[in-house]
């Protein structure tokens, strides 16, 4: 069998198929889910981290059940940040190691398109799995199941944003040996609000009393961070390529 | 005028200034052999040369217009091979390919394959790459150069891990290539011996 190697310039790719943004981004979804499905780790790790952390402290505080209660938000918000941020680093580096990020990044496509795909994937396999696990952890931390809802679609906007965040934070350390501490660096301190928000929200909606406030102030911070993150992450990576 | 010109670059890296106002161009059908030592910046030349690097002085043009202006054109007309061969260890070679292809255009299973076989890594298509030898993954690399289909190769040490048989094919792949009114700018260590006039660039340490 042979394949023609020779085409003439103008036969580098007809209109007809050439495909478009939203195809290379289903594409580069697919290939970071299955790639994600085929290392199962990846997914497990910052779920048990999650579930640790959020046992680890009714064990080491020792508290009443009331107390427990209290701190529940404050401890499922922090944990859920924390565990988000552990898979981070692998965002781009995995890539920018076995060089398909240069691959990528030359495949006529726009870097925004790429980081969007990626991070959306990425936020499926991590974030949208913690949300899911949520439940298991507050019934540990004793909140009620009328909080749920609410507790659930407050951490769908805090995972979301922090995944954001994170793809700026891992654009621009793909270049460095050790860049996991230093995404912490830059992401956590930018994702403080996020915990204030996140965890008043939980707290209301354990007392019963209107989320509406912080909850809406994380939808503003999620959409801030959806609009805006994908060309800072897409400008940092530009930079850490050259 | 039509191809890639690289028109007095400068690249530094850090302290070092590793590309002294290098120029060449390369018009379809033209095949060039850059060479130098190691060190000599052959690397960042292609890296400048796809617009990866963007380089301090000077300009690279694609058909006359500088490539940071027709992006979109010039990177459909590319198909760049790093020193590395660039697989998804955990993906087969036929997945790592259909997934460069589907970026640019509507991939078929057929066509791929038939790359993959006409680099000698026909058997290995369903095997994940990281299973596979250096020699193995770089012909599933030149084989994904075959499947863009781009008239324009930029190829660093294509000829890296590859066996007596393996550097026949390629040079057999780059003869056609050329003839077929292709262009490919390749760094190598040694004479190519693909058997057509080359042009040669020399890079001073």
């Amino acid at each position: 069998m042979t394949v023609t190697t020779s085409q003439g310039i103008a036969a580098g790719s007809s209109p007809g198929d050439a495909v478009g943004a939203i195809g290379a981004a289903a594409a580069i979804m697919r290939r970071e889910l299955s790639l994600s499905f085929r290392r199962p780790e990846h997914l497990v790790q910052p779920l048990v981290f999650f579930l640790i952390i959020t046992t680890l402290f009714p064990l080491g505080l020792s508290l009443q059940l009331s107390q427990l209660r209290d701190m529940a938000p404050g401890v499922l918000w922090g944990a859920a940040l924390l565990s988000s941020l552990l898979s981070l680093d692998a965002l781009f580096k995995s890539d920018a190691d076995d060089g398909t990020l240069e691959q990528l990044a030359l495949s006529g496509q726009g870097l925004t398109v790429i980081v969007i795909a990626k991070t959306v994937a990425h936020w499926l396999v991590t974030g949208a799995a913690l949300v899911l696990a949520s439940p298991l952890v507050a019934t540990a931390l004793d909140i009620p199941a009328s909080a749920f809802a609410l507790m659930m679609s407050s951490l769908v906007l805090g995972t979301l944003t922090l995944s954001w965040l994170g793809a700026i934070g891992a654009a621009l350390t793909v270049g460095l040996k050790r860049g996991n501490v230093l995404i912490s660096l830059i992401v956590l301190p930018l994702a403080m609000p996020l915990l204030i928000f996140g965890a008043s929200a939980t707290e209301r909606a354990i007392s019963g009393t209107s989320a509406a406030g912080p909850l809406y102030l994380l939808a503003a911070l999620c959409v801030l961070a959806t609009t805006l993150a994908p060309f800072a992450a897409s400008a940092a990576l530009k930079i850490s390529l050259d | 005028m039509d191809g890639l010109s690289v028109d007095k670059i400068h690249v530094w890296r850090g302290e070092r200034h590793l590309l002294r106002g290098v120029s060449f161009a390369l018009a379809p059908g033209q095949l060039l052999e850059v060479r130098g030592p190691n060190g000599a910046g052959k690397s960042t030349l292609l890296r400048a040369a796809c617009g990866l690097t963007r380089p301090e002085q000077g300009e690279v043009r694609w058909g006359g217009k500088p490539i940071a202006a027709v992006r979109q054109e010039f990177l459909a007309q590319l198909a760049y091979a790093a020193h590395e061969p660039a697989l998804k260890g955990d993906m087969t070679a036929l997945e790592n390919l259909h997934f460069a292809v589907s970026l640019r255009r509507r991939a078929d299973a057929a066509e791929l394959e038939a790359c993959l076989e006409r680099t000698g890594v026909g058997s290995c298509a369903e095997l994940a790459t990281r299973l596979l030898s250096a020699g193995q993954r770089r012909r599933v690399a030149l084989a994904r150069v075959l499947a863009l289909r781009a008239p324009l190769w930029l190829l660093d040490e294509p000829f890296a891990n590859l066996d007596a048989v393996g550097s026949a094919m390629l040079a057999a792949i780059l003869r056609e290539h050329v003839t077929g009114g292709g262009a490919a700018l390749v760094v190598a260590h040694h004479d190519l011996a693909v058997g057509i006039e080359a042009g040669r660039l020399e890079l001073a340490p």
